[in-house]
């Protein structure tokens, strides 16, 4: 199919074997195709389950409190002085961010499957947090991955993870942050793989995981489509999300993807500035490339070596992108484009003290996307942003920029 | 007959089994492993399976993963690996060389030009350990065109139907992965590998090595009983540890550190 005769309508990716055009796919050792062969297998037998969503969308409204308000920022809006934005308020969730969607999908698998040990890597904590959540819920043993430089800059989030029940594993390896991580519960897996299931939390990882992260976060675009209709009669005209991994993007781009007049922008992490080399925006300057089981945009040097990262949110300190962003962006169904750390803490400042909603750094991201380009577009002008998490666990960072200790 | 077939062949004539050290290329730097790769053949190994460094190595254990650190702290890349076997070469022409690794460095030096470059460089056989046969296709169409063979992985946890599978794309041999688990990890379960070796053995005619977990002489033995090759990895990767990377050795020396394989062969040849 060309991309310029592309039928959204009729878009429907992956393919069974889990690529996204060339992207995606199932790139791992050995020892885990089984695996991933067994979970594919039963989440399609689970998809075609009247029951198993009814129990999904009861755990969505009963225990993370969806659906989630869709806000029209008013002052937010008045002060940029252009387009209409609303926040589709992810932060809300039990949990504080959009992760849970998906922990509380694939620990419904994990249960489905009887296995009795969760394991899952992070970045900023929130899926972590969202994961061990879970897993105190189910009663389940849960074990979390998390590189030993994010353990130091979101400690709220270790802690809360350690109330939960779960082991913090930290990782000292590479560049110490969320790839490598990944990296460790993908040995994990590879040791436990008779009882353990592996709840990844991004729309990145070998297939089925892109597909069915992104089937569990959906939620959020298919809310939000309902929500823009009623306050505002009609579709969006644009969709803002930050990119990390991608899955707060993905859920709510996916069920707008048919709907062509919608724009999607996937604002990824400039760090210090996408010329300096310090960032994590695999889909504004990468190349397609193989990592954690999947082909993608990937930041890696001319021999083929992962690139370290910088961003000032854990959350987006990642050097590869879920497949389906790659997809998107190949296809012109989605742009993407980056902010730096600093129109980053800006936006953060500014969301809290406009509207009292303080997001997330990852989120801000967002944000930031908004306050540049909104003053430049007109009132009728109707603009999504994924509040994607709340920003409480970003203090201890936020504070130390400003000189202060907590 | 490829190098690797001819090897296995002539290993049979003599009823023995294959010896197959692994060692991560560049660790502690390329000017070593050149050296270290002769000393291996000195001290009785048959094929060489030789690393190509990724910072990202998910299926290794710590041992490996320290390896491939070292080996990156002084740039080693695939090209450099590439020239290392062209120099091993000049001196041997018939110990097989298998390329292993993952598949990143792969892609992105391109398929056709790695092939070729491996092919000229006298490369015998191609392991990429993130790349299982389902996504190989493009890569094997291109090596399926020279001698070099395409070899996979066999874990305890592929099902029956896929040993088949499995198989039927490999050439040279199939790698047999021991346990669960990622390099240098675990203890051997002797009889569930013997098991294992059954199925597979069910499924091909290729020689079977087995890899994961093998460390001294005694373990290498008890496989060499049941499996047509030994792959050593972990265990010879912390010998090379202890090697000072602004250090020259000569071959002797390195023979003498090495003494583990040497050892591991007498086993498996009384």
């Amino acid at each position: 199919m060309s991309e310029s005769k592309m039928n959204y309508g009729e878009y429907n990716s992956p393919d069974e074997h889990g690529h996204f055009g060339p992207y995606g796919g199932i790139f791992v050792g050995e020892t885990l195709m089984p695996a991933l062969d067994e979970l594919n297998r039963k989440y399609a037998e689970l998809k075609a389950d009247p029951a198993f969503w009814a129990e999904f969308d009861y755990d969505l409204k009963h225990y993370v409190g969806r659906p989630s308000p869709l806000y029209f920022a008013e002052r937010l809006t008045n002060k940029l002085g252009g387009a209409r934005v609303f926040l589709k308020r992810e932060d809300l969730n039990h949990t504080g961010a959009h992760k849970v969607n998906n922990t509380i999908g694939q620990a419904l698998l994990a249960k489905a499957m009887g296995k009795t040990r969760i394991i899952a890597e992070t970045g900023a904590g929130q899926h972590g947090v969202a994961s061990a959540t879970v897993a105190a819920r189910l009663g389940l043993e849960c074990h979390v991955y998390m590189g030993v430089e994010d353990i130091q800059r979101q400690s709220a989030n270790v802690y809360r993870m350690k109330m939960l029940g779960a082991n913090v594993v930290g990782v000292d390896s590479g560049s110490r942050t969320l790839k490598d991580a990944m990296n460790e519960a993908l040995r994990d897996w590879a040791t436990n793989v008779d009882n353990t299931y592996y709840i990844i939390g991004t729309v990145a990882g070998p297939h089925p995981y892109p597909m069915l992260v992104r089937d569990f976060q959906s939620v959020i675009g298919r809310e939000a489509r309902e929500q823009c209709i009623e306050l505002t009669g009609r579709l969006p005209d644009t969709l803002v999300a930050c990119v990390g991994g991608g899955s707060n993007a993905i859920g709510l781009f996916y069920p707008f993807i048919p709907d062509e007049s919608v724009a999607m922008v996937g604002v990824e992490a400039g760090g210090h500035g996408l010329e300096t080399g310090e960032h994590a925006a695999p889909l504004c300057t990468g190349q397609p490339g193989v990592l954690h089981g999947n082909r993608t945009y990937l930041m890696n040097d001319e021999n083929g070596q992962i690139l370290d990262t910088h961003s000032i949110s854990a959350g987006l300190d990642y050097p590869g992108v879920g497949p389906e962003h790659s997809w998107l962006k190949d296809l012109h169904r989605a742009t993407y484009t980056s902010v730096t750390d600093d129109e980053t803490l800006e936006a953060f400042r500014m969301l809290t003290r406009v509207e009292g909603i303080m997001p997330a750094l990852e989120t801000s991201h967002a944000i930031a996307w908004v306050m540049k380009e909104a003053p430049k577009l007109p009132r009728d002008h109707i603009i999504i942003v994924n509040l994607s998490g709340r920003g409480d666990k970003d203090m201890h960072t936020v504070a130390q920029i400003e000189g202060m200790t907590l | 007959m490829s190098r690797i077939a001819g090897c296995f062949e002539q290993l049979k004539g003599q009823g023995r089994k294959a010896l197959i050290p692994y060692l991560t290329a560049g660790d502690p730097n390329l000017e070593t492993t050149l050296s270290l790769m002769h000393a291996l053949v000195a001290n009785g190994a048959d094929i060489i399976e030789l690393g190509f460094p990724f910072t990202d190595p998910t299926s290794d254990g710590p041992v490996i993963q320290r390896a491939v650190e070292r080996a990156l702290a002084n740039n080693t890349s695939l090209k450099g690996v590439l020239e290392t076997v062209t120099r091993f070469r000049e001196e041997n022409e018939t110990t097989p060389v298998v390329l292993m690794g993952y598949l990143n460095p792969v892609e992105c030096m391109g398929y056709q030009k790695f092939t070729d470059a491996a092919v000229t460089a006298g490369v015998d056989g191609v392991l990429i350990v993130d790349m299982p046969p389902e996504e190989s296709h493009d890569l094997e169409e291109i090596i399926h065109k020279t001698a070099l063979d395409g070899i996979f992985l066999v874990a305890p946890t592929t099902s029956d139907s896929r040993v088949g599978y499995i198989c039927k794309q490999s050439s040279g041999y199939v790698y047999y992965v021991s346990l669960k688990g990622v390099t240098g990890a675990g203890n051997l379960d002797i009889e569930s590998v013997k098991e294992n070796l059954a199925r597979v053995g069910a499924n091909t005619d290729l020689p079977v090595g087995v890899g994961f977990g093998i460390k001294d002489a005694r373990s290498a033995r008890q496989i060499s009983e049941i499996a047509d090759a030994v792959v050593v990895g972990s265990a010879l990767i912390n010998k090379i540890a202890e090697l000072d990377a602004s250090k020259h050795y000569s071959r002797e020396e390195l023979q003498t550190h090495i003494a583990l394989i040497k050892e591991m062969r007498d086993a498996m040849d009384a």
